[in-house]
C-alpha cells in the first residue's frame, strides 16, 4: 500500500537526519580526541556538559518559540535579569534560597508572559515585541543592580545548585556537577511537554498553520502567550543557574546569548518557518556548539577565530538540512 | 412535506461602503446536495460565512432544524452541525491525520488531562476515515498526501463533528477527473445518510452530475433556486450574469499567405515532447488543446525557453532563434503567460505600475538609473485605459484587482515590452464568467491588432469558439489540427484521446 512506502519514506528520511546531527557530534568529539589528548577526559567532558548547561536551557525554551514560527531576542537579558532578581531576593533582601530561585525563575516567566501579550494581543511582529523586551531587560537589570554585580557570598548554598555535586556524593569520583543534572531532567522535562501534551500539539499546530488552527477553534493568543512564558520559564532557570554557577549576578553579561541558543536550535534542525523542531536536536545542536568551541579552545586557536568557525558551522548546519529536505 | 435543514431568510449583510448581501435566501433540505452559484463577488462566500458564524447578519433569520438560531462564531456552528470544507484547505501540514482531524478537541489521558491519547485519536481516525472508505493512514503527515486525500481529511475531520450540513467550497479547482469522481461518491454517500450538502463551485459542468438543486445569487442579491433537472447550464450563467455572455467572436479566416511569425520544427524532451512542429501565422489565435498532462505546458514552456529540450528548432520571423531561457524568448518577442497567474506572474505586493513596467524598466530610466516616473504613468495610463484594466489608479496595489483585472495587467506589460506572441496558459482559469467574456473580447482585439495568440484551454467551448485553428495533443504528440470551422468538441475529444498503442 502507498501509505506503507510513505512510511518507510519518512522513516528513513528521519533516521538519515538524526543520524547526521549525532554522527557530526561524533566527528567532532573523534577529531578533537585524536588531535589533543586532554580532549577526551572526565575533567574536559563535564566542562564541555557544563559549558552546554546555561546556553542549552535558553536554547530549550526557545525551541517551542521558534516551532510557532516566531523568535525571542530577549532570552540573553531576560537570563541576566532573572540572575539579579534571584541577587535582590537572596542578597538584597535575605530572603530563603528557594524564593530567590522562584523569584528568577519567575521573573524570566514574566517576561515571557509580556512577549506573548505583545506578540498576541497587540500584534506586535515577534521580532520586534522580543527586541524590545530584549533592551528592556538588559536596561532594568543595570538599575536594579546599579550596574555592579550581586553576590551571594552570605549564602553559600546558592551556588551549590549548579556548582555541587549530588552524583558525587553518590558515585565518589564522579562528580557530574548539579548543573548537569538540572540541565538533563529539563531535557527530559521539555521532550515531554513537546510530544506528549497539549502545548505541545498546539505549538506544532500554530508553528505549520497559524490560520487553521484559529478555525479549528484553538484559542491562539492563549496559546501563544503560554508558550512564550514556558520559555520564559527555561530562561529564568538558565539565569539562576548561571548565577549560583559564578556565585554572582552579572548585570552585565547575557546580551548574545540569544543568538546562540538560536544557533543552537536551528544547528539541530529546527525550522525557523516553524512547524517542524525537536528538543533531542536541539541539545545536540547546543552540545555541537560548545563542543567546538572546547576543542578549539584545547588546539589553542585564538578566542576570535573560535567565533568564526561557529559562524561557518552554523551556515553549514542549515545547509546539510536544506539538501537533506531537498533530497 | 419535508422540513428544511437549514432557512436561511431576508438576510441582509453590509460592510463599510459595501452592500454584500440583500434580502437573500437560501434552503436546504436534508438529503440534497444543493449548489450554491454565482460570479466572484455575487455574495456566495459572504452568506457561507454568516451561516458558518464567520460573519454576523445585520438583518434576517436562520431557522435550522425549524428552530432560529444565533451564529456568534465558527465555533457554535461547528456545535451545531454546520461544517465547511474551505477552498484553501485548513489543514496544519507538520501534524499526521489524526492530529489534525482533532486538533482543538484532543482524547486526553484517563486522570492526567494535560497528556494526548495519542493510539486512542489514532483508532478514532481510522474508524471515521474507513466509515468512508477513505484509504488514509492516520499517522501519516498531511504534508505527505495528495491535494485529493488532504480534502478527504478535511471532510473526515468536518463529518467527527457529526456535521449534518456540510459546506463545499469549489472542492474540485484543483483535482484531477479520477480524484473528483472518488469526492463524488462520498458526496452521495453522505447524501444518502440525509446529510445536507451546499456546494460551491465554478465549474457549472459538474452540477449536472451532482446537484439536486440550485441557487443563483447575482451582486449580493437572491436570484432563484431551480431543480437541476429543469435547468440548462447556459441558463444558470444567464441567470449568473443577468445577461448573454457568449457573444460570438468576430472570427474570420487568417489569410493563408499571412506571415509566418513563428515556426517550431521537432521539439522533443523525454516522454513529455516529441517531435512537436507547428506554424503560427501573424494574427491568428492557435487554440492548444488536449488533456491534462498531454504536454501542452511543456510545449509553451520549452518555445518560452523555461525548461531545455533535447531537441527541435525554433524559428522566430523567419530567422532561426537560439532560447535558451526566458529572457532569449522575450527578445524575440515572445511572452508566455501562466496558468498560476498570482504566483508566476505578478508581484501581488506591487502596484500596477510597477507590475507592468517591471520588463521594460530600461525604457523608464534617466541616466540608466532613475525611473521616469511621468513617461511610465503615462505609458501605462495608455495600457490601462486600452486594455480597459479596472483600477482605482496605477498606485494600485495588484492583489487588490479581480482576477480578470490580473490577467490582464500581465498582457499590459508583455505589450508594453513589445512582445507580439503571446503564449496563454489556460487564461480564464480562476476567473468569473462575467470577466471571462472581457478577455475573450481582448484576446480578439489583440489578434486583429495582428498579434499572435497561442492559446492553452482545458475548457473546450472556450477553445472552439476562440481559435482560428486548433492543435490538438495527446501523450506528447500533436495528433490533429483542426480548422475552426470544421471543430467540435467530439473531434477535439477524439484526437485528445488518441492514444499511441504500440507504447
Amino acid at each position: 500500500m502507498e501509505t506503507a512506502t510513505y512510511n518507510l519514506k519518512r522513516f528513513r528520511r528521519e533516521i538519515l537526519r538524526q543520524f547526521l546531527m549525532f554522527g557530526s557530534l561524533l566527528l567532532l568529539f573523534i577529531f578533537f580526541s585524536l588531535s589533543s589528548p586532554n580532549f577526551f577526559t572526565f575533567g574536559n567532558i563535564v566542562s564541555i556538559m557544563l559549558a552546554t548547561c546555561v546556553n542549552g536551557m535558553l536554547a530549550l525554551g526557545v525551541t517551542f518559540v521558534i516551532i510557532t514560527g516566531g523568535i525571542d531576542l530577549s532570552i540573553g537579558t531576560v537570563m541576566t535579569l532573572s540572575a539579579v532578581m534571584s541577587g535582590v531576593f537572596i542578597t538584597y533582601w535575605h530572603l530563603p534560597v528557594f524564593l530567590g530561585i522562584l523569584g528568577g525563575v519567575g521573573t524570566g516567566m514574566l517576561c515571557g508572559f509580556a512577549n506573548g501579550v505583545v506578540i498576541s494581543k497587540m500584534k506586535l511582529p515577534p521580532f520586534i515585541a522580543t527586541l524590545g523586551m530584549m533592551m528592556v531587560a538588559k536596561g532594568l537589570a543595570l538599575v536594579i543592580s546599579k550596574a555592579a554585580p550581586i553576590y551571594f557570598t552570605h549564602a553559600p548554598s546558592f551556588s551549590r545548585i549548579a556548582m555541587g555535586s549530588l552524583v558525587g556524593k553518590l558515585f565518589p569520583g564522579f562528580d557530574v556537577p548539579n548543573a548537569v543534572l538540572i540541565f538533563i531532567v529539563s531535557i527530559v522535562l521539555a521532550s515531554i511537554i513537546l510530544t506528549k501534551t497539549v502545548v505541545g500539539r498546539y505549538d506544532f499546530a500554530i508553528g505549520s498553520n497559524e490560520e487553521a488552527a484559529r478555525l479549528s477553534g484553538l484559542n491562539v493568543d492563549k496559546w501563544k502567550t503560554v508558550i512564550y512564558s514556558l520559555c520564559g520559564i527555561f530562561v529564568g532557570m538558565g539565569g539562576v543557574m548561571m548565577a549560583s554557577r559564578l556565585n554572582s549576578a552579572q548585570p552585565a553579561l547575557g546580551q548574545g546569548y540569544e543568538l546562540d541558543a538560536i544557533a543552537a536550535v536551528v544547528i539541530g534542525g529546527t525550522s525557523l518557518s516553524g512547524g517542524e523542531g525537536s528538543t533531542i536536536g536541539t541539545v545536540v545542536g547546543a552540545f555541537i556548539m560548545s563542543t567546538l568551541i572546547n576543542g578549539l579552545r584545547i588546539l589553542s586557536v585564538p578566542q576570535e577565530w573560535q567565533i568564526v568557525v561557529s559562524g561557518i558551522i552554523v551556515i553549514g548546519a542549515v545547509y546539510l538540512d536544506i539538501i537533506r529536505r531537498q533530497g | 412535506m419535508k422540513e428544511p435543514l437549514v432557512l436561511m431568510e431576508g438576510i441582509d449583510k453590509s460592510f463599510p461602503g459595501v452592500r454584500a448581501l440583500e434580502n437573500c435566501r437560501f434552503e436546504l433540505m436534508p438529503g440534497e446536495i444543493h449548489a450554491l452559484v454565482g460570479e466572484n463577488g455575487a455574495g456566495k462566500s459572504t452568506l457561507m460565512k454568516i451561516l458558518t458564524g464567520v460573519f454576523q447578519k445585520d438583518a434576517g433569520h436562520i431557522i435550522y432544524k425549524g428552530k432560529e438560531v444565533r451564529i456568534p462564531n465558527p465555533r457554535a456552528a461547528q456545535e451545531l452541525g454546520i461544517s465547511i470544507v474551505h477552498q484553501e484547505l485548513n489543514l496544519m501540514p507538520h501534524l499526521t491525520v489524526a492530529q489534525n482531524i482533532f486538533i482543538g478537541r484532543e482524547t486526553r489521558r484517563k486522570g492526567f488531562s494535560l497528556f494526548l491519547d495519542e493510539e486512542e485519536m489514532n483508532r478514532r481516525a481510522q474508524e471515521l476515515l474507513e466509515m468512508f472508505h477513505m484509504r488514509i493512514d492516520p499517522r501519516i503527515k498531511v504534508q505527505e498526501l495528495t491535494v485529493a486525500k488532504q480534502q478527504m481529511v478535511e471532510i473526515a475531520k468536518a463529518l467527527s463533528f457529526n456535521a449534518e450540513v456540510l459546506i463545499m467550497d469549489e472542492p474540485t479547482a484543483t483535482l484531477s477527473e479520477a480524484e473528483v469522481g472518488e469526492l463524488f461518491q462520498i458526496l452521495r454517500k453522505l447524501r444518502e445518510k440525509g446529510m445536507g450538502i451546499i456546494y460551491i463551485s465554478h465549474r457549472l459542468e459538474e452540477l449536472k452530475e451532482i446537484a439536486d438543486r440550485v441557487t443563483v445569487m447575482r451582486d449580493g442579491h437572491y436570484i432563484g433556486t431551480l431543480n437541476i433537472q429543469e435547468v440548462t447550464i447556459d441558463r444558470i450563467i444567464s441567470m449568473m450574469v443577468g445577461r448573454n455572455i457568449y457573444e460570438t467572436s468576430s472570427k474570420g479566416r487568417i489569410d493563408a499567405d499571412a506571415e509566418i511569425v513563428l515556426e517550431v520544427k521537432n521539439l522533443s524532451r523525454g516522454r513529455e515532447m516529441k517531435n512537436v512542429g507547428f506554424r503560427l501565422r501573424k494574427g491568428e489565435i492557435l487554440g492548444l488543446a488536449g488533456l491534462v498532462g498531454s504536454g501542452r505546458t511543456e510545449v509553451a514552456r520549452a518555445i518560452f525557453g523555461a525548461d531545455p529540450v533535447d531537441s527541435g528548432e525554433i524559428y522566430v520571423k523567419g530567422q532561426k532563434a537560439h532560447i535558451k531561457s526566458p529572457s532569449d524568448a522575450i527578445r524575440h518577442g515572445i511572452a508566455y503567460l501562466s496558468e498560476d497567474r498570482r504566483r508566476y506572474g505578478l508581484m501581488l505586493g506591487l502596484s500596477v505600475e510597477d507590475n507592468v513596467i517591471l520588463p521594460s524598466m530600461k525604457d523608464f530610466l534617466n541616466f540608466n538609473c532613475f525611473i521616469n516616473r511621468k513617461k511610465s504613468k503615462e505609458k501605462c495610463e495608455e495600457y490601462v485605459g486600452k486594455l480597459r484594466i479596472k483600477t482605482p489608479t496605477l498606485a494600485q496595489k495588484v492583489k487588490n484587482l479581480s482576477g480578470g483585472n490580473q490577467q490582464k495587467v500581465i498582457v499590459a506589460k508583455w505589450l508594453m515590452k513589445n512582445c507580439d506572441i503571446l503564449i496563454f496558459d489556460e487564461p480564464t482559469r480562476g476567473i468569473d464568467v462575467g470577466a471571462k467574456s472581457e478577455i475573450y473580447k481582448l484576446l480578439n482585439e489583440l489578434a486583429e491588432e495582428g498579434k499572435s495568440i497561442i492559446m492553452i484551454s482545458s475548457e473546450l467551448p472556450e477553445i472552439l469558439r476562440m481559435s482560428h485553428r486548433i492543435l490538438v495533443m495527446c501523450e506528447g504528440r500533436i495528433t490533429g489540427e483542426i480548422n475552426a470551422q470544421e471543430a467540435t468538441e467530439e473531434l477535439v475529444m477524439k484526437y485528445a484521446t488518441m492514444r499511441n498503442k504500440n507504447e
